[in-house]
């Protein structure tokens, strides 16, 4: 259980901004970011828009290319892979998008939208049509809707589909960029108990994305909390949940509304004064990324220097100060 | 605390498409009282927009007001019917009694103009300033108001100049400059993030008390809805299921929609094993389901809710629900 899958070390993509002649500045989206993901487990990565989360699931499946670091996928690294090789990994390491109506070709029926990458891979099959079928009733369609064009479905149903053609790659690794964001609560329960599903019967390993911080917890085992390209704590998902360490961490937290009118009135009490909005990526402050906005900022420390990533219990890091030597 | 200042009464809005008559609402009955919060939820497509548009006359063809009356209390004392004045008459009420603040702040802002210039129109239109000198001296108290920083300076810059947190407050600003006595939010936070969202509704509390507004609050969050509302009325394919206080709605809900929508969201502070998934997706409205329009969704559906359509009932004080189990 405790192998690890997936190894990102000191993970960096920076766009460049272009001015009229030369590249002015950099968007530093994701900036050195280390995790691990053991195998069957999800990963939840949360954190507000513009973070760099989605970025960060991208890079490491090298749907845009890391500026530097390293991706090691198995014990291999997969950073530079080429050719046959990066086939293989497009195979066994998929991605699932938050927008079911962009993500599938209006033009191909259900059945072709799963059977292309299956055909794409080479991956025998006897029976397409049987192949299909038995894929889009793992997610609660069925062959009914085999020749049925993407128009033809709800939301919910649109990233059925999405799941039935990452299923019939026998992927290892998926990455769900919020994937039930666009979706009604309801529908959302039910994606999200499939996804659960799945994940017990093939052992999948996800990294999750999301900026509910709900549906990270009922999702995840172990989570990153990312803020303005950097991660500022790492750790079991019920852990930060009930000792959030990093006061960014402890602002989402007691920022979220919860769904119950006691307690929203116990909380509303002692409420974590929630101030400011994150700066822009381009020219993030100096020091720790959050001091500005940090009720507990020290001047003269965490304005000058940036606070490494630290274990404070076990298996539970944060980059603070609060928490670090200088 | 009971007094109402609106009634809506069997209000009804038809799509003509050429698809079909899209049945949005359909008898959309019930009272809005002075001073509170009024919370419309339900998911996309149930119709809440629609039905707080309709309270102005806000339906643009091919939609139509089929049916109904929406009684306005005024501040004397007198009452009108919205939907019998003419379209200068009602002018005269949108913007300044009842007003809007809708959900993406980007949309809503004109970017040729200063956002000061929007303020201040919103008060030149209806007179509530002599002139536009004056509309941009108050411009600047009501930026104050919404609480941004250096009113003076940014009364000055254009949307494009914001951030979206900053923009929904330019929003609220407008919708607040008349001191209007109904404040329709559709939304208002949903396009923002969870630390911005926190600190709009704050606001949005701080102001309500100030001006003693009443705020009908329209969203999918239950979240927010616990922490915002005083009474609450959920709405599924465009009829009202239930009506009742907040504590009511969320400790005993009594229509199953109600019981499976709250089951269906992950609560960040409770340990959820399985979230209750609600089976099946939305109907749709051109032709809705016979009877009770939740029945081919519901546990409980009987012979009844299949023929009948459900009537609303008051089961205990100030509860009402629609449904043939009670």
């Amino acid at each position: 259980m405790m192998e690890p899958l997936l190894k990102v070390e000191n993970l960096k993509k920076y766009f460049p901004v272009r001015g009229l002649l030369r590249t002015i500045g950099y968007v530093k989206a994701v900036d050195d970011v280390s995790f691990t993901i053991n195998r069957g487990e999800t990963f939840g990565l949360v954190g507000e828009s513009g973070c760099g989360k989605t970025t960060t699931g991208r890079t490491i499946l090298r749907l845009v290319e890391p500026t530097s670091g390293k991706i090691i996928f198995n014990g291999k690294d997969v950073t530079k892979i080429r050719g046959e090789e990066m086939k293989e990994f497009r195979r066994r390491a998929q991605i699932m998008f938050q927008d079911p109506y962009s993500s599938l070709n209006p033009r191909q029926t259900v059945f072709e939208v799963i059977m292309e990458p299956v055909r794409f891979h080479g991956i025998p099959v006897d029976d397409p049509e049987e192949f299909v079928i038995k894929l889009l009733e793992s997610v609660g369609l069925n062959e009914m809707h085999l020749y049925r064009y993407p128009h033809e479905f709800s939301g919910g149903q649109r990233q059925r589909i999405a799941l039935a053609r990452l299923l019939a790659l026998k992927p290892e690794f998926i990455v769900l960029d919020e994937p039930t964001s666009a979706l009604d609560v309801s529908v959302q329960a039910n994606i999200l108990n499939m996804l659960k599903d799945l994940q017990k019967k093939y052992g999948f390993t996800y990294l999750f994305i999301s900026h509910d911080l709900g549906v990270v917890k009922y999702m995840s085992h172990r989570m990153g909390v990312m803020y303005l390209g950097k991660l500022v704590e790492v750790g079991p998902a019920e852990k930060i949940f009930e000792n959030p360490l990093h006061p960014y961490t402890q602002m989402l937290l007691s920022a979220i509304p919860v769904p119950d009118p006691d307690l929203a009135r116990e909380l509303k009490a002692k409420r974590m004064n929630v101030e400011g909005e994150p700066p822009s990526p381009i020219n993030p402050p100096q020091g720790c990324h959050f001091h500005p906005r940090c009720p507990f900022a020290k001047a003269g420390l965490c304005d000058k220097k940036e606070p490494p990533l630290i274990e404070v219990e076990k298996d539970h890091y944060v980059a603070c100060w609060l928490y670090a030597k200088s | 605390m009971s007094e109402p200042i609106l009634e809506v009464r069997d209000l009804t809005v038809h799509f003509y498409t050429y698809a079909g008559i899209v049945k949005a609402i359909e008898d959309v009955s019930f009272d809005v009282y002075k001073g509170e919060t009024f919370a419309l939820v339900g998911e996309t497509g149930c119709g809440k927009s629609v039905t707080s548009r309709a309270f102005t006359q806000l339906i643009e063809s091919p939609g139509r007001i089929v049916k109904g009356k929406v009684i306005y209390h005024k501040e004397d004392g007198s009452t009108i019917d919205l939907l019998k004045l003419d379209e200068e008459e009602v002018r005269k009420i949108r913007g300044k009694e009842v007003a809007y603040i809708f959900q993406d702040p980007h949309a809503s802002l004109d970017p040729l103009y200063t956002v000061g210039h929007q303020i201040a129109e919103a008060m030149v239109v209806h007179n509530t300033v002599k002139d536009w000198k004056e509309g941009f001296r108050k411009a600047v108290d009501i930026l104050r108001r919404v609480l941004i920083p250096d009113p003076e300076n940014r009364v000055k810059n254009y949307p494009h100049e914001l951030s979206g947190g900053m923009k929904q407050r330019v929003v609220i600003g407008t919708g607040i400059s008349n001191n209007p006595r109904i404040l329709i939010a559709d939304e208002p936070t949903t396009a923002l993030d969870v630390t911005v969202q926190a600190q709009i509704l704050e606001l949005m509390n701080k102001l309500k008390r100030e001006y003693n507004t009443t705020l009908i609050l329209i969203t999918h969050n239950m979240g927010v809805v616990a922490e915002m509302a005083d009474r609450v009325a959920v709405m599924y394919a465009g009829k009202i299921a239930e009506i009742g206080s907040v504590d009511q709605i969320f400790k005993n809900p009594l229509h199953p929609y109600t019981q499976g929508l709250l089951r269906a969201v992950p609560n960040p502070l409770a340990k959820i094993e399985r979230l209750d998934a609600i089976p099946g997706t939305v109907p749709n409205l051109i032709k809705p389901p016979k009877g009770c329009r939740f029945h081919p969704r519901c546990p409980h559906a009987t012979e009844a809710c299949r023929k009948e359509v459900p009537k609303l009932k008051e089961i205990e004080p100030g509860h009402f629900v629609a449904c043939h189990l009670y």
